[in-house]
């Protein structure tokens, strides 16, 4: 209760100065615990991506748990992440980004899923506040938005490391796509997927299902029957829960291929003890950081509500790391302005460059992150966990 | 061939589970001209009762025990939001129908904490079983012969029964009904409880087909449960029935068309370009006897 009045006192204080325009730099630096800079987390809570985005608010939780305060120009300023839901709708998404906005944050993370990152993305633009995306894979989230940065590969790069996997590894000649009619995510990185896969000779199979859809049986038989050597579906966790357990009771044999977004413990759990072959393209694989796994999985463990978040065990996201870096890329962006002003940190993040959990970030002139390394992991199920299967670099 | 029946055999029990929520629809308006949009709602709540019932209890205890749940919720729900308002206008009812209906959703959404949920596998029901060569569930197998015995059963009640006569009289006339000394409020309370009742068994047939749960997951299958129950003819429980057998098979047999042809995507759009087509041509129904009221 008291540390509560002493937060909302720390919050009116805060206002104040800012009120008081720029000059209330120097007055501040007095007490140094009253500096509050404050990081927008714009993910899903609710609807079918929840899962994901929860997970990626872990990642920044936890990170913020670790480093709750950053040193600029000799101020000591405390960081606080305030966290909206974007409800994995495109039509709640520029709601919740206004909402940020309104909150007078400096610089904004997320969301998990691109559809709703270019949904807020104008509201962050129109308040000149830099959104660094931290999982959202489609070209569209930066391209035409300055004030949109990302951290994540791209799904062009993720949808031909895709393609190429299915071709060598399967000798696949016939693939079936399946995705959400509308999304742009699913259906952005079917179009990469299959103007790769072509190229290699194969043959692509699309198709889509209405949003809301329960019934995949139908889908899955025609992608049997078709003779489908491999099915991607590169879908939200809600959806893809249901299409690998409707597969396993249908016996489909063909490989499932992933996107990112299938890399959680949810879809784990749908093909734990199945005969199911699922493989996915990710950012991060378990062990690929140790003192960063001990310290996530310290904090799952220990905290009931990052365990509920993560799905009710300890097996860490790639979305997670993600998340984690995304918040030290922020801490970063403002060590370089040397502010916490919201135009310095414009300014400064294309300069930003950071070694984090996931490998080096550093962005190109469209904002987007330079990467060229996406991990493929395969769902081990009769374990319950995933295997890295292989390391692909660009092609 | 094998396609053929595995597509036949998705279609009649994706229609089999639309008839058991069709019928909670059509009592209803049969008897109070309402339209229960909180209805597919129920449906959901039975499927989250599942999840959590399931988790610490024996199957034999939690499946009763939720339909049991299911029951009261449809009870508390008429004697809550519809009875204080009999005697006012019928779109209040409605619009106390649409109020209840998100007040589920976002009860649901604050329990579970937004994360889809995930159905347990049922005894028997989850098991697999082959049918001319294609693997299905027992649930898919089940879900048209369970239809037939509760339809069978529910005309039964409806034709042989004094509580079943009661029922006709109120959905003739309310009134005189009401001056012959028929008890209104206990006829549509038996009547909410019989529609909850089937919508949790739906529940279990429908979840253990399609796992997933979500705060949003009644509103797709209640929707196309009302239209099937438009297009059978509202207020008539075989028209339910044969509407929601005909829109589950048609869809699935869209989606499952060549996707050379591209027009799986349209399966959605079929269900409720047939709800105008019928409304424009045959507002009653294949079997409604009365015109409908406007709603």
């Amino acid at each position: 209760m008291k540390k509560s009045i002493a937060w909302i006192l720390a919050l009116v204080l805060v206002l104040g100065l800012t009120a008081c325009g720029g000059g209330g730099s120097s007055s501040s630096a007095a007490g140094s615990s009253d500096n509050v800079v404050r990081i927008g987390v714009f993910e899903p809570s609710t609807g079918d991506s929840a899962s994901g985005g929860k997970k990626e608010t872990l990642g920044m939780q936890y990170a913020n748990q670790e480093t709750s305060t950053v040193n600029i120009g000799g101020t000591e300023y405390k960081v606080e992440l305030v966290i909206v839901d974007n409800g994995s709708s495109t039509d709640k998404a520029p709601s919740a980004a206004a909402e940020l906005v309104s909150k007078d944050v400096s610089i904004v993370l997320g969301s998990y899923g691109s559809g709703v990152s270019i949904a807020g993305g104008p509201k962050f633009e129109e308040a000149g506040i830099p959104a660094v995306g931290v999982t959202c894979t489609n070209p569209q989230v930066t391209a035409g938005n300055d004030y949109y940065f990302r951290i994540c590969f791209l799904d062009p790069f993720q949808g031909t490391v895709l393609a190429n996997f299915a071709a060598d590894k399967f000798s696949a000649t016939t693939a079936y796509c399946l995705g959400e009619n509308g999304n742009e995510y699913d259906q952005g990185l079917i179009a990469f997927f299959k103007q790769a896969f072509e190229a290699k000779g194969g043959k692509v199979i699309t198709d889509s299902y209405p949003t809301n859809n329960n019934d995949f049986t139908s889908y899955l038989n025609k992608a049997k029957s078709e003779g489908a050597d491999v099915i991607f579906t590169p879908v939200s966790i809600a959806y893809a829960t249901q299409i690998l357990t409707q597969a396993s009771s249908l016996g489909i044999t063909a490989p499932f291929l992933g996107s990112d977004t299938l890399d959680d413990n949810m879809v784990l759990d749908a093909v734990k003890g199945t005969d199911i072959q699922l493989f996915v393209s990710t950012f991060y694989q378990e062990g690929g950081n140790s003192a960063f796994d001990e310290g996530i999985k310290n904090y799952i463990n220990t905290n009931d509500a990052a365990k509920s978040a993560n799905g009710g065990n300890d097996t860490i996201s790639a979305v997670t790391a993600m998340g984690y870096d995304a918040y030290y890329v922020a801490l970063e962006a403002m060590k370089k302005a040397g502010s916490v002003d919201k135009a310095d940190l414009m300014a400064a993040l294309p300069g930003v460059s950071y070694k984090g959990v996931s490998g080096d970030i550093a962005f190109d002139s469209t904002g987007d992150a330079i990467r060229d390394t996406a991990f493929i992991k395969t769902a081990d199920t009769a374990s319950g966990a995933w295997t890295l299967e292989t390391v692909q670099k660009g092609a | 061939m094998e396609y053929a029946v595995s597509i036949l055999l998705s279609g009649i029990s994706l229609g089999g589970q639309f008839a058991l929520i069709a019928i909670g629809y059509t009592m209803v308006y049969g008897i109070l001209r309402l339209i229960n949009f909180a209805h597919g709602d129920v449906f959901m709540v039975a499927g989250l009762m599942g999840i959590y019932l399931s988790a610490s209890l024996p199957f034999y205890i939690s499946l009763p025990l939720v339909i049991v749940v299911t029951v009261l919720l449809g009870f508390v729900i008429e004697r809550v939001a519809y009875a204080p308002l009999r005697s006012a206008p019928r779109m209040s009812v409605m619009i106390s129908a649409i109020g209840v209906s998100y007040l589920l959703q976002n009860v649901a959404t604050y329990v579970t904490g937004g994360q889809p949920m995930t159905y347990p596998e049922l005894p028997l029901l989850y098991d697999t079983v082959k049918v001319a060569g294609t693997p299905t569930k027992w649930a898919v197998l089940l879900t048209p012969v369970l239809v037939v015995i509760l339809v069978l059963a529910l005309t039964t009640l409806i034709n042989r029964t004094k509580i079943g006569m009661a029922m006709r009289a109120v959905s003739k006339d309310f009134e005189i009904s009401r001056l012959m000394g028929i008890k209104i409020n206990s006829v549509i309370s038996v009547t909410f409880i019989i529609g909850s009742a089937l919508a949790a068994i739906g529940s279990m047939l429908f979840f253990t087909n399609y796992q997933g749960i979500y705060p949003t997951v009644g509103a797709m299958p209640g929707l196309k449960a009302f239209v099937a129950a438009v297009f059978g003819g509202i207020g008539s429980i075989p028209g339910a029935v044969i509407g929601a057998l005909i829109i589950g098979i048609a869809e699935t047999i869209i989606k499952g068309l060549p996707s050379a042809w591209d027009v799986s995507v349209f399966s959605d759009a079929f269900t409720f370009a047939l709800l105008i087509v019928v409304l424009v041509f045959k507002p009653t129904g294949l079997f409604g006897e009365k015109a409908t009221d406007k709603v």
